[in-house]
């Protein structure tokens, strides 16, 4: 079968209006999960099954699609979900933020501002924040029909208990609006303050539990916390060791069997944009300047 | 009713519904009354129905006809017909009850125990720790048993906590079943002194005294109940 | 009447219905502030319904509940919407369940479980939380060391107390009861029972106690109502109605137990 057989992007046209309709809903209810008629796609689930629908339904010919699996370009989950859209839709693909229309992601928020007119499709596994406290999901669709969030901040309460501070580091409970309490999927928290009035749109689908939700431009998402224990991001005490970046999220590699590790920068195209502009990390390599920097080893 | 307590034709029967619904005659008719300051002797052979007219008085049996009122204050209370939350009410703050039994609750000492009667009636903490500590003493209960739960005390040791816990309040009301039955000498005449003190503050009590030099001590009147003796049915 | 007068549940002909099945039937009563009433029968009498419909966990087929709000107001429970029915539930109720397990949330810390209403009500400072949760401990007589083990590690008599705790940590007006020593060994009844009437007195309580023990009702009630085949056929003051009871089948239930 070749690429032509299929429809644009790959869903049938009712399909993606099915879905274009979720999405109204889920951008006219900020954090709201609006149930959604979710397909089977070429791809196992956990695999970013959700975003990949949300992502066939919103993409034009004239988009130009990033996709990042962690902060990276790269990785197999990134590379095959790029290569379905290039194969089913023909769109442009790039690594670069400033330059993506629509960038789908599984982790991370690039480290470069998004912009207005940009669209964020995070992949989410398990939309439901209140799920591991309150299995029944009568009772949590109740519980935000009403707002009756205090729950979530047992959660809180017993990380605190157990490890003297909030030790929930991804997946970290925000309200949105000021009213739906939503997961923001597997993000880091160190990216929960880049959601906060975020210039682009930010859309959520989740595949295995059919719900799509979205955050639209400019709305007001905040972290829970205590009084006194206040919500914090991660410090990282060493700037990345590739490109000199500071205050950005960092992975750590491990380079040998006897405890050499180096911090790199999680967003892959951040860091060779910074490489390519000159500057330079602890353990950058004189001759890895420039374009795919960090591939070349 | 310058009286604090006065019975008008109280009568009472038992039914025995797993007895073919065999019924009980108690009493009959029984009208009295105790003014304040009065201590008034129910009479009369045990099975007389003594014991059934205190019951009564306290709310705790039934009556099938009558009034039984208790002046509360500034209001008269029949008991005979009054809701239940305003027998509670009315055990709290004016109709005591002193029987040889005590209930004992678990793990609260003897000293707590006398100390709650008086705080239940509102009397300040260290108001009703004074009273308990001086009533334990004069019913001669050994200090050393004040801190304890009565459950492992004697049968005599936990009447007498039993006694201190009903003359702690401020009952105006006192209804007493036997509290002597079973003392010694030194104990029954502590336990005079106790209601000679009782009817001096204007006291209205109630008892049955089985024994007679007691009864002599406190009475003021003998109300022989074989008078309200109902006709026994067939 | 003044308004510490007026009642503050009011029951008027509760009927419930299962098809043709009577679950319980034309009930009226008033639970005034501060009152114990203790409903006996044995099971099937209907008293696990009755407590099931003024709780509002299952709708009445007839009759009405009215319930004094904490602002005086007097208001037909099933014509509360939602959000006012679970935040009576959560604040100005308690429920303690015969299995504390029901009660209890089994993977959330002793700390979490008690300060989970206070979180509900919108306390947002941590250490407050904290304070109250070993406060509430202590009352219930668990050592504030156990504070962030969760009830899995805990024994019966203590999950019960702890669901008791968790209830009470909101100053609810009205406490329901299930069997609430029903699960227990004898010697930890009696503690628990001993620890419920100190609570109950001490925070002037209204509580509605289902129980098939006689003696549970005798040490926490001041009234009681015994019901048989859905219907109550004897109430009162609670020593009298034990003492004295007029009923046959209550002079039978008084009969068969050992006191």
């Amino acid at each position: 079968m070749t690429a032509a057989a299929y429809n644009f992007a790959y869903l049938d046209e009712q399909t993606k209006r099915m879905i274009r309709r979720a999405i109204l809903k889920a951008i006219a209810i900020p954090g709201y999960q609006v149930p959604f008629a979710s397909r089977e796609m070429p791809m196992p689930y956990g695999w970013g099954t959700g975003g990949v629908q949300v992502t066939a339904s919103i993409l034009g010919r004239d988009d130009v699609l990033k996709v990042i699996d962690q902060g990276s370009d790269d990785t197999t989950n990134a590379v095959s979900i790029r290569k379905f859209f290039q194969k089913t839709a023909g769109v442009a693909t790039t690594t670069a933020t400033a330059e993506a229309t629509v960038i789908q992601t599984r982790h991370r928020i690039p480290e470069t501002p998004l912009q207005a007119g940009q669209v964020l499709v995070y992949q989410v596994p398990i939309p439901e924040p209140l799920r591991f406290l309150e299995p029944r999901e009568t009772e949590t669709r109740k519980m935000h029909a009403l707002a009756e969030y205090g729950l979530m901040h047992v959660k809180l309460y017993e990380d605190i208990a157990r490890h003297g501070h909030i030790a929930t580091t991804y997946a970290y409970p925000v309200m949105v609006a000021g009213r739906y309490l939503m997961d923001p999927s597997p993000t880091p928290k160190f990216d929960n303050p880049k959601m906060h009035r975020s210039a682009a749109l930010q859309l959520f689908g989740a595949g295995r539990e059919k719900r799509i939700y979205a955050v639209p431009p400019h709305t007001e998402v905040v972290s829970l916390d205590f009084e006194d224990h206040p919500f914090e991001v991660n410090r990282f005490e060493q700037p990345c060791a590739l490109c000199g970046a500071e205050g950005v999220y960092l992975d750590e590699v491990v380079l040998d069997d006897r405890g050499g590790r180096m911090f790199v920068c999680s967003d892959t195209d951040h860091c060779e944009t910074r490489q390519a502009a000159g500057h330079r990390g602890t353990m950058a390599s004189p001759i890895a300047a420039g374009e795919g920097g960090r591939r070349a080893d | 009713m310058t009286a604090m307590l006065r019975l008008e034709r109280v009568s009472k029967s038992f039914v025995m519904h797993l007895q073919d619904g065999k019924v009980l005659p108690v009493v009959s008719g029984v009208s009295l009354e105790v003014a304040a300051g009065e201590c008034v002797v129910l009479g009369g052979p045990s099975g007389a129905g003594k014991s059934s007219i205190l019951k009564m008085i306290y709310g705790n049996y039934r009556c099938d006809s009558g009034r039984i009122l208790v002046r509360d204050r500034d209001e008269t209370v029949d008991v005979a017909s009054a809701e239940p939350r305003r027998i509670v009410r009315l055990r709290r703050t004016t109709l005591g009850y002193v029987s040889q039994f005590l209930r004992a609750i678990p793990r609260v000492s003897a000293l707590d125990l006398v100390v709650a009667a008086a705080r239940d009636q509102g009397v300040a903490a260290d108001e009703a720790e004074a009273r308990a500590r001086g009533l334990l003493g004069q019913l001669n209960v050994p200090e050393r048993l004040w801190s304890l739960p009565p459950a492992t005390f004697s049968g005599g040791e936990q009447q007498r906590v039993n006694i201190a816990r009903g003359f702690v309040g401020d009952h105006a009301v006192l209804l007493l079943d036997e509290p002597t039955a079973s003392l010694d000498a030194r104990n029954r005449a502590a336990v005079v002194d106790l209601i000679q003190t009782k009817k001096r503050r204007g006291v209205a009590l109630i008892g049955i005294f089985h024994d007679e030099d007691v009864r002599d001590r406190v009475a003021d009147r003998i109300v022989d109940v074989t008078a309200f003796a109902a006709a026994a049915a067939a | 009447m003044p308004t510490d007068e007026a009642p503050l549940l009011m029951a008027r002909g509760v009927t419930k219905l299962y098809g043709h099945r009577i679950g319980c039937q034309d009930v009226t009563f008033d639970l005034h502030a501060g009152e114990v009433l203790a409903v006996v029968g044995e099971s099937g009498s209907g008293k696990s319904t009755l407590l099931s419909v003024l709780s509002t966990r299952a709708e009445p087929s007839a009759g009405r509940i009215e319930y004094r709000m904490r602002d005086g107001v007097a208001r037909d429970l099933f014509r509360l919407n939602e959000a006012e029915r679970r935040l009576l539930l959560r604040t100005d109720w308690g429920f303690v369940h015969q299995d504390p397990r029901e009660g209890l949330r089994m993977g959330i810390s002793a700390g979490g479980n008690v300060g989970e209403r206070l979180m509900a009500v919108g306390e947002r400072h941590y250490g407050r939380i904290r304070e109250t949760a070993i406060d509430w401990l202590g009352r219930v007589e668990i050592d504030e060391s156990r504070i962030d083990d969760t009830p899995r590690a805990y024994s019966g008599g203590m999950r019960q107390r702890l669901q008791i705790a968790r209830n009470l940590v909101t100053a609810p007006r009205l406490v329901f009861m299930d069997e609430p020593t029903g699960g227990l060994d004898v010697s930890v009844q009696a503690r628990l029972l001993d620890l419920l009437r100190g609570l109950v007195a001490d925070l002037g309580l209204a509580a509605i106690v289902v129980t098939h023990d006689l003696a549970v009702a005798r040490l926490l009630s001041h009234r009681i109502m015994v019901m048989r085949h859905g219907r109550v056929i004897e109430t009162g003051l609670t020593d009298q109605v034990l003492d004295d009871p007029r009923e046959p089948y209550t002079q039978l239930l008084v009969a068969s137990v050992l006191t």
